[in-house]
């Protein structure tokens, strides 16, 4: 634990060195989001909801997509990108030889810092929705809180899958642009997909989980079914994970083999 | 290093110009089929944005009975399908791309070559729109199996779509060299290109069929290039455009071909002059 708050805050220090890294960062995370107003809005010319979601709640929706896309980009996605490159150059012998956990090791090895300003512009967002929707109580803050965290493990479980992949087929630099083209889709509720993409949404890629759940937290439509479904469904993601990396690393022949 | 500005092939240079075309061409087409399980990963992540517009506009549709301003749930799927096909030949070397070909010194190994840059990358992206073309076909007949398209197809607009389609990927090619180019004089433009990438969204057809924007933004939008690369040539197969707007679409293509090709002329001997490659 302490060797991995030493890692954490070296790879903040190497952050902080760039900070006008910020202000890009943030003119882009809020020019994204002035996009994605412009989207509803437009939506919303034409329709008063939209399969039984109204505005304010598309907006909560919005919100937790771009808050969870930034704690993604900030924590989860820079980590599986340089586990990718490490596997395919053979430098993963660094991290395997160390004595720690080598999936915590990967896991938790970058943290890029200036993304959080999506963390906090998709706050702005959510804290908007859910004040025009007649606000939220302390229980529905918590569900929320609690079904955020479970998305977040989640998504990355699936990233995690997803990269190890890595291991029996080279090349898979296209992952990013996978994983971000699938990731655009939770900015709209799952409810509105057909069915087979639903379930796609739901089980494959848990967009739903991820984003859905906890925008049902803060605008009262949350049973505590999804809830146990949530916690089920990450416990058993992060099982299956674990059991995936252990075959993968096996497959891994280091650099010098 | 100064570059010695490019000035023409000549006549006798055409037909080496030609050949050069073709073989970077058939290289991109083999580089890329070797990465199948890289090629389907890219065209699945490709495929989901338009599938989530054509989701979202298809609820609309069928809450407001059937049609949005005159668009049916049909005409939104025939739209998004196409989109697909044209989306990806549209894909062009990126404005992200310059900061590492100065960075790196690869412009060096372009500049020395005896013709101008941007045949390089016109062909070897051409070449690879083939690859494109053929991973498309499967992915249009899956989407048409699962949302149903309507099409009204005659012969003119399947052959003003054919050629549409390459117009569109000479101006995109043209657009976004021209941005690309800024990289020459200051290396903050990622915030820049983020801002044209947001405009093109919007005005271009991308995001929506352009008939359903404001009219304002479809009066801004008449001004850019943007419909030519994404609207018109999706419309011309998707929609039902008479001769005369095919043509009228056609011209405003070649209209802004030849104002790119001008632009790119008189900004690229600029550009370099500001180069200064390692060891240069």
């Amino acid at each position: 634990m302490r060797a991995t708050g030493t890692f954490m805050r070296v790879a903040v220090l190497h952050e902080l060195q760039y900070r006008v890294n910020f202000y890009l960062q943030l003119v882009q995370s809020l020019v994204a989001a002035g996009t994605a107003l412009a989207v509803l809005a437009l939506v919303f010319r034409y329709t008063p909801e939209l399969a039984g979601w109204s505005r304010d709640e598309l907006l909560v929706v919005l919100g937790v997509h771009v808050l969870l896309g930034g704690v993604i980009q900030t924590a989860v996605q820079p980590n599986m990108t340089k586990l990718l490159e490490d596997i395919r150059q053979g430098t993963l012998d660094f991290a395997l030889t160390k004595p720690l956990d080598a999936q915590w090791l990967v896991s938790t090895r970058e943290l890029r810092i200036w993304h959080l300003a999506d963390v906090g512009v998709g706050a702005v967002l959510v804290l908007v929705g859910v004040v025009r929707n007649g606000g939220a109580g302390p229980l529905d803050v918590a569900l929320f809180a609690l079904t955020l965290l479970l998305g977040t493990v989640m998504i990355y479980c699936a990233w995690l899958a997803v990269t190890v992949t890595g291991f029996w087929a080279v090349r898979m630099d296209v992952l990013v642009e996978l994983f971000d083209g699938l990731y655009q889709a939770g900015r709209w509720p799952v409810t509105i997909y057909p069915g087979w993409l639903r379930l796609t949404f739901t089980f494959l890629v848990p967009l739903a989980f991820a984003v859905t759940v906890p925008a049902q937290a803060l605008t009262h439509q949350l049973g505590p079914l999804a809830v146990l479904a949530a916690a089920g469904l990450a416990a058993l993601l992060l099982v299956l994970t674990r059991l995936l990396w252990q075959i993968g690393l096996r497959h891994y022949s280091g650099a010098s083999a | 290093m100064t570059a010695v500005p490019w000035d023409g092939p000549g006549r006798r240079g055409s037909r080496h110009l030609l050949d050069f075309y073709l073989t970077t061409a058939r290289t991109a087409i083999a580089e890329q089929f070797q990465y199948r399980a890289a090629n389907y990963a890219y065209v699945i992540g490709m495929v989901v944005e338009p599938v989530v517009y054509l989701v979202v506009w298809t609820t609309v549709a069928q809450t407001q009975g059937g049609a949005v301003g005159g668009v049916t749930v049909g005409d939104f799927v025939a739209y998004y399908i196409v989109w697909t096909l044209v989306r990806n030949m549209n894909i062009v070397f990126t404005p992200y791309g310059w900061e590492e070909r100065i960075r790196e010194g690869h412009l060096s190994a372009l500049l020395l070559r005896p013709m101008h840059p941007l045949h390089f990358d016109l062909a070897y992206f051409a070449g690879w729109k083939v690859v494109v073309i053929v991973l498309w076909l499967p992915i249009a007949a899956l989407l048409s199996l699962a949302f149903h398209p309507t099409f009204s197809l005659t012969w003119a607009r399947a052959g003003a779509f054919v050629v549409a389609i390459w117009g569109a990927y000479l101006i995109r090619s043209l657009v976004l060299w021209l941005l690309g180019m800024l990289t020459f004089w200051t290396t903050r433009v990622s915030a820049l290109f983020e801002l044209f990438f947001t405009l093109e969204l919007l005005l271009s057809g991308r995001l929506v069929p352009l008939t359903l924007l404001p009219a304002w933004a479809q009066s801004i939008g008449a001004w850019t290039p943007f419909p030519s690369t994404f609207g018109f040539p999706i419309d011309t197969l998707a929609g039902d455009l008479d001769g005369d707007a095919l043509v009228h679409g056609l011209g405003v293509q070649l209209l802004w071909v030849l104002i790119g090709w001008v632009l790119v002329r008189l900004a690229w001997p600029r550009a370099v002059r500001r180069y200064a490659a390692v060891g240069g």
